[in-house]
């Protein structure tokens, strides 16, 4: 009984308190006849979501697979690139300046760049622009990862003339794999914000982005907020299911 | 010389220790000898004990002997090859101080580890770990990890995967330390039984003086900074049938320990002879 009690005051406090804060927002725009292109109220926001539905559904299916290309892309390389690194230190040392210059700009920035490279018709610039922004968190975290190995487990294997692919099978990847999962839940995020902003700049049309900026020039304030909504579960998509493979592999793992 | 099967080449020592030092530089410290001049032998399925107040540079010589740290000076060698051929050659099994259980795997896993990274099949490993969990008596726990079990039981996984592949050697690093006293001696009859059975030596490092009598053909007293053999008593309280739970009343026993202790403090010790931990 007391796990039901503090499974619903989990989930319906929670619950209540968005429902009193959309009532008061709602409230506060009709009260104070706050100006749709200030602020729209939730009820014309949620009409614009459902009655455009369809389009909602389109634009985010067009970010949202630039976005998971993106974070696959980069995911790979990023774990891929760690490993190397962790094996030849040398890689490791090389590559501190590129990531700390990656880490520093601004990915979407390159936008315009690969725009023109790419052709501005190609969803190609955005999917590379979420990869980037994907790889610098992942490679971080999972370099970070492989060197959490505890000296006795690197013995153990040691003792038992394990051969390379052995030892990273059995102790380095599981050591790293609680970091790399937290690399992956960062840049989960990442991509979805890269792939929209991206859009900002150029390319087709059709993604949440471009869908945001063109309701809100035409304006209609509303519609572009259901657009924002659209980004926001998008987001949350990504991050719940990476949250849930974090979950899934982590089982039987202490936290660090 | 014939090569029979339980042990590798029948003339060679298990293990041979001549000259050993070992120092330890760190950067902008003193040097630390750790070990000085050490010599010791070891033969085929004897049972030494390494007994000495903390930091007299146990572990490190166990270390030396396992191929997991080189001396600065003297050799080492284990059935008569290097300690790195020995290694290599998976001649000996270890239980380091620490567990040192992967918490990813399960303790059946654990225990099958070194089986399964030396490519043993699947049916003979799965009875093969049963085997070692009935032995440590941990069958109810073949499926927990090991961040559910006592820090005891997992020391007990951890012997069980050192005796996994049935070694000539068995290192053992303070195995019985985070033991209960009940538990602990149930061990050691075990262990006493498993080296009659699989007539390996046992290099065997302990702070408990009755431990060490109790278990050692002889023991080895070891002194503090610069880590020397004190002196080398040799014990053997008899074969494993006759050295069952009333030996620890015999007075060949209490005069073992005496020995031990009196080597241990450099005087001669008056009364008293149950054992005491000297941590
Ligand atoms: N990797 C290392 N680097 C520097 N010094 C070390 C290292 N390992 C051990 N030492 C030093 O060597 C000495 C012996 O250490 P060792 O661990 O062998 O002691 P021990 O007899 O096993 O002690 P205990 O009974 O407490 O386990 C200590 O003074 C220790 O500080
Ligand atoms: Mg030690």
């Amino acid at each position: 009984m007391r796990l039901h009690f503090i499974s619903a005051r989990m989930v319906v406090a929670p619950l209540l308190l968005g429902v009193a804060v959309l009532a008061l927002w709602q409230l506060a725009v009709v009260a104070l006849e706050i100006k749709p292109f200030v602020l729209p109220g939730p009820v014309a926001i949620a009409d614009q979501f459902f009655g455009n539905i369809d389009n909602v559904w389109t634009a985010s299916a067009v970010t949202g697979w630039n976005a998971l290309v993106g974070l696959v892309l980069g995911a790979v390389a990023g774990v891929l690139l760690a490993t190397l690194a962790a094996v030849w230190a040398v890689l490791d040392e090389l590559s501190v300046p590129i990531v700390a210059a990656l880490a520093v700009i601004p990915i979407v920035a390159l936008a315009p760049v690969l725009y023109t490279m790419y052709g501005a018709g190609a969803e190609t610039a955005r999917q590379i622009i979420a990869a980037i922004a994907v790889f610098i968190p992942v490679y971080l975290n999972s370099l970070r990862g492989f060197r959490q190995v505890r000296p006795v487990h690197r013995e153990l294997m040691h003792v038992y003339a394990a051969s390379g692919v052995q030892t990273a099978r059995n102790v380095t990847l599981p050591s790293a794999l609680p970091f790399i999962f937290t690399g992956l839940r960062i840049a989960s995020s990442l991509a979805v914000i890269s792939a929209l902003i991206a859009e900002y700049f150029g390319g087709p049309v059709g993604g949440l982005g471009k869908s945001i900026t063109s309701a809100a020039s035409s304006s209609n304030y509303s519609l572009a907020w259901a657009y924002v909504l659209g980004s926001i579960l998008v987001g949350l998509v990504f991050y719940l299911v990476t949250l849930g493979l974090e979950k899934l592999v982590s089982r039987h793992r202490p936290t660090p | 010389m014939t090569r029979k099967d339980s042990l590798p080449v029948t003339d060679a020592h298990a293990v041979n220790v001549t000259g050993v030092s070992r120092i330890f530089s760190i950067k902008k410290k003193a040097a630390v000898t750790a070990l000085e001049s050490v010599d010791l032998t070891v033969a085929p399925g004897e049972f030494v004990s390494l007994i000495g107040p903390s930091g007299c540079g146990k572990s490190t010589l166990l270390r030396l002997i396992a191929d997991l740290d080189q001396p600065s000076a003297g050799t080492i060698e284990v059935f008569g090859k290097t300690a790195r051929k020995a290694r290599i050659d998976q001649d000996y099994g270890i239980a380091f101080q620490q567990a040192g259980l992967l918490p990813w795997r399960t303790v059946r896993a654990n225990i099958e580890l070194p089986l399964e990274l030396h490519k043993v099949g699947t049916a003979e490993r799965r009875s093969r770990s049963t085997e070692l969990l009935e032995l440590v008596g941990l069958v109810d726990f073949g499926d927990n990890y090991p961040d559910q079990l006592s820090g005891g039981m997992q020391q007990r996984v951890a012997i069980a995967r050192a005796l996994a592949e049935s070694p000539n050697l068995l290192l053992m690093d303070e195995p019985f330390g985070a033991l209960d006293e009940m538990t602990r001696e149930r061990m050691q009859n075990e262990l006493i039984r498993i080296c009659a059975d699989t007539r390996a030596a046992v290099v065997f490092v302990t702070h408990s003086i009755p431990e060490a009598v109790f278990l050692s053909d002889r023991v080895v007293v070891m002194s503090p900074r610069p880590g020397r053999i004190r002196s080398v008593l040799p014990i053997r309280l008899g074969g494993p049938d006759d050295r069952s739970e009333h030996i620890r009343e015999d007075t060949a026993f209490f005069d073992g320990v005496s020995a031990v202790r009196e080597s241990l403090h450099g005087t001669p010790d008056s009364g008293n002879a149950r054992g005491v931990d000297i941590r």
